[in-house]
């Protein structure tokens, strides 16, 4: 994986003197709260429901096993013991004290870590695929191009005061696990009939309070002119984005408005301007960071037999694994679920361990997904028994992704000023409630938001769940339909909204009357995607 | 009534105004009528507290009610984790909130 | 008008207002023109050659299409003072001068040290841009900069 050269660490080193400055500035009065938000926020320093939270970047969800320790340690020296893995696939802590931010981010500026843009109105962390590097069915790692983006979206001086915040994800297989299209910029890396690399560019996704699909703009951007390609993008959105309405300042309402083809129209003109312009970095540049990326030293010629004599294990290794391109390897995904939980915390203890363990089995390495949840992208199927063990002694064992209990959510109205409802102890119900009756249902995508802002993708959810404040009371609604993968769809809602008990029985109720409707090898969505919402909301509310 | 809460600067920690400084305790708030603007812009201004609005509350037999869930939350700590609020010992403490 | 507080030119300043970009079009003897955040600045691009001051006005730090305009001015050629004004804050100075300004006059005085600081503070950069500097990915290539 990516490792810093002495330019990357003078960067991130420089930023922390920064940050503490501005901090002294703000404590001595000198800069105004007004003035120091959109800087703190910069720095992922947010003033939540309790205390400030800090969300720390995970370019594109990859990790070590010493920048997981570090969190870790992070968790008990600077917060309550914890942190929470978010959508976005980075971590965020609670409980963080304003004047101790500055040690925190030297702390992680010590592991090739930061909190860079990690929020506001600039270009944020970017996001990938979490089984770059290990999936059977790429085209490409796409996690240098992620990692070229990364580095040319830090400080960007025209693009740091952009109408809206910017999230770029990039994917390069045709399962899209990133969620690619309902990003800002979507970016799925591609080879063309000469068996030439480039990069097809989806514009103007998201969720939020007006879900929108990234029409394509370009199918094939030559990859020598993409960070060129994705400027002129910005360039545009940076005049033209509304700044009237910080509802509609997202780049999807301007692509809307324009119309894909005037949008693309004026990208492609600013495009052959900058071309002019030698902001490209070199093909050499782009080589020198794959060469990080290389595979680890895979032992060849081993089976992929394991013995299933242990249920629980058997069971485990059917939900929680994937194919890998390597014969003998597997893809793990460590559940961060467990029945009842808080989905995508982990103690203190537990990232450690699961650092620990990318150590062992690993090759060094882990992946943060948007699912909160984390993979271990290289274990040897022989040692996934000695691994189980350890997960089920750490309380990481629970064999649910991509079931019911594998649940989306927000921090909620529990940690989040602007939640209007909570949406943790919802999560923790329905996955209580469906508990048993969670592998006969199969795959479920279950998704939380506790406001519109849709941080939980509900729009995206097989079954999506949107917390609303009616009246001072906490209300749902339920949604069915939503899809994030290549044959994107968003969630319709259901009618309406329910009270906390109340969505837990219109959940199971959904569930009871797929399981009742389903044909052979239907999943959820496939049926609900041949019967229509008529009868589910029959069931529903009878 | 009208009570004024923020977060301290420094820490961030939830607080509340008791008339004099700022309070961890929301039963230590008081009502400050129609004055609210006035003191958050001093005590903003003196960097004592960091976002601080007002809300309505009111007075009952267990001490001071925000009237909107948030404040209750934010009064309590997260009703999902009880070892962390104020009341860690207090079983019944998430009750209140809702 | 406010006091321009720091420049990194040595010609001498202009001292006349600017007038706004609909105005310049027109006004063929002027030679200042004030940019606002909804203008386009290329209407700029064919009267350059006549034009020795931009100001560029922030009426509020967090909208950042001056940026835009300052780079596109630069791209085209312009040589002349690319000056901010308005809400121009310290911990937006070096964003602008990597946009091409090379005049600041905040409607607040700044503090001069934490405006040097700010200056100086990213001895590297990532992307090029039209200020001449070399990014990193130059350096580690051995590429000279552009402009």
């Amino acid at each position: 994986m990516y490792k810093y050269d002495q330019y990357d660490q003078a960067m991130v080193d420089a930023r922390v003197e920064e940050f503490r400055d501005q901090v002294r500035r703000r404590l001595d009065g000198s800069l105004a709260e007004e003035a120091f938000r959109p800087l703190r926020l910069m720095n992922g320093l947010y003033l939540q429901l309790h205390a400030y939270m800090l969300r720390v970047a995970v370019p594109y969800g990859t990790l070590n096993s010493v920048q997981m320790r570090a969190l870790g340690d992070i968790a008990d020296k600077y917060d309550r013991g914890y942190g929470h893995f978010t959508t976005r696939q980075n971590i965020q802590y609670n409980w963080i004290k304003l004047e101790e931010a500055p040690d925190l981010l030297a702390d992680l500026a010590k592991v090739e870590m930061h909190a860079i843009q990690t929020s506001g109105n600039c270009i944020r962390n970017t996001t990938s695929d979490q089984f770059a590097g290990a999936a059977a069915d790429e085209v490409i790692d796409p996690r240098p191009y992620a990692e070229l983006i990364r580095q040319w979206s830090t400080f960007h001086p025209e693009f740091s005061f952009l109408p809206r915040k910017f999230k770029m994800a990039v994917i390069a297989s045709s399962t899209d696990r990133a969620a690619m299209r309902l990003h800002d910029i979507g970016i799925e890396i591609v080879r063309n009939a000469a068996g030439e690399i480039g990069a097809a560019f989806y514009v103007g996704g998201g969720m939020g309070r007006t879900p929108m699909i990234a029409p394509c703009i370009n199918a094939f951007v030559p990859i020598d002119q993409m960070i060129t390609y994705s400027e002129a993008c910005l360039r545009v959105y940076n005049r033209y984005g509304r700044r009237d309405n910080k509802y509609k300042a997202r780049i999807k309402i301007l692509v809307h408005e324009l119309g894909k083809d005037e949008y693309t129209r004026q990208v492609e003109e600013e495009f052959a301007h900058l071309l002019t312009q030698g902001i490209e970095p070199p093909l050499a540049e782009l080589e020198r960071i794959q060469a990080h990326f290389a595979d680890p030293a895979f032992e060849t010629g081993l089976s992929d037999a394991i013995d299933r004599t242990d249920p629980d294990f058997a069971l485990w290794v059917d939900r929680n694994t994937h194919p890998h391109k390597q014969p003998g390897y597997a893809i793990v995904s460590i559940s961060l679920k467990p029945v009842g939980g808080i989905p995508g915390d982990a103690s203190a203890d537990q990232i450690r361990v699961m650092g620990d363990l990318a150590l062992r089995y690993s090759f060094d390495e882990l992946r943060v997904t948007h699912t909160q949840n984390i993979v271990l992208p290289h274990v040897k199927q022989a040692d996934l028994y000695a691994l189980w063990q350890v997960l089920q002694a750490n309380d990481l064992a629970a064999a649910n992704i991509d079931r019911i209990g594998d649940i989306i959510a927000c921090p909620g109205l529990d940690y989040c000023t602007l939640a209007n409802a909570r949406s943790i102890p919802v999560a923790q119900k329905i996955s209580e409630r469906m508990a048993a009756k969670e592998q006969e249902i199969g795959e479920l995508k279950l998704k939380i938001s506790g406001c519109i802002n849709a941080c939980g993708h509900h729009h995206a959810g097989h079954i999506g769940i949107l917390g609303v404040d009616r009246k001072g009371v906490e209300n749902y609604q339920l949604l069915l339909g939503g899809c994030e993968g290549a044959d994107t769809s968003l969630g319709q809602i259901t009618g309406p909204g329910f009270d906390e008990d109340g969505i837990v029985g219109a959940v199971e109720r959904a569930t009871d009357f797929y399981l009742a409707q389903r044909a052979d090898g239907e999943r959820f969505l496939d049926t609900y995607r041949r019967i229509g919402m008529a009868p589910f909301k029959e069931a529903i509310y009878g | 009534m009208k009570i004024l809460t923020g977060n301290d600067l420094k820490s961030g920690a939830v607080t509340w105004w008791d008339g004099t400084e700022w309070s961890l305790h929301v039963e230590d708030a008081v009502d400050v009528g129609e004055h609210a603007d006035p003191v958050i812009a001093r005590e903003q201004a003196a960097r004592r507290v960091t976002g601080a609005y007002a809300i309505d509350a009111a007075r009952d037999a267990q001490g001071i009610r925000p009237a909107h869930i948030k404040e209750r939350i934010r009064a309590l700590g997260p009703t999902v984790r009880p070892d962390l609020t104020l009341k860690p010992a207090d079983p019944e403490a998430g009750n209140w909130v809702i | 008008m406010a006091e321009v507080q720091f420049r990194f030119r040595d010609d001498e300043p202009v001292a006349d207002p600017g007038v706004t970009v609909d105005a310049f079009g027109e006004q063929t003897n002027a030679a200042a023109v004030r940019i606002e955040p909804g203008d386009d600045a290329r209407d700029l691009l064919p009267h350059l050659d006549r034009i020795r001051l931009v100001e560029v006005n922030f009426p509020v730090f967090g909208d950042g299409r001056g940026y835009s305009a300052a780079r596109i001015l630069r791209e085209a050629g312009y040589a002349g003072e690319l000056r901010a004004v308005g809400e121009v804050l310290i911990d937006q100075l070096a964003y602008m001068r990597r946009c091409g300004f090379d005049a600041f006059a905040p409607e607040a005085a700044l503090d001069p040290a934490d405006a040097d600081a700010a200056f100086g503070r990213y001895g590297e950069v990532y992307q090029p841009t039209v200020d001449g500097r070399a990014p990193i990915w130059a350096k580690r290539h051995g590429i000279a900069a552009n402009g």
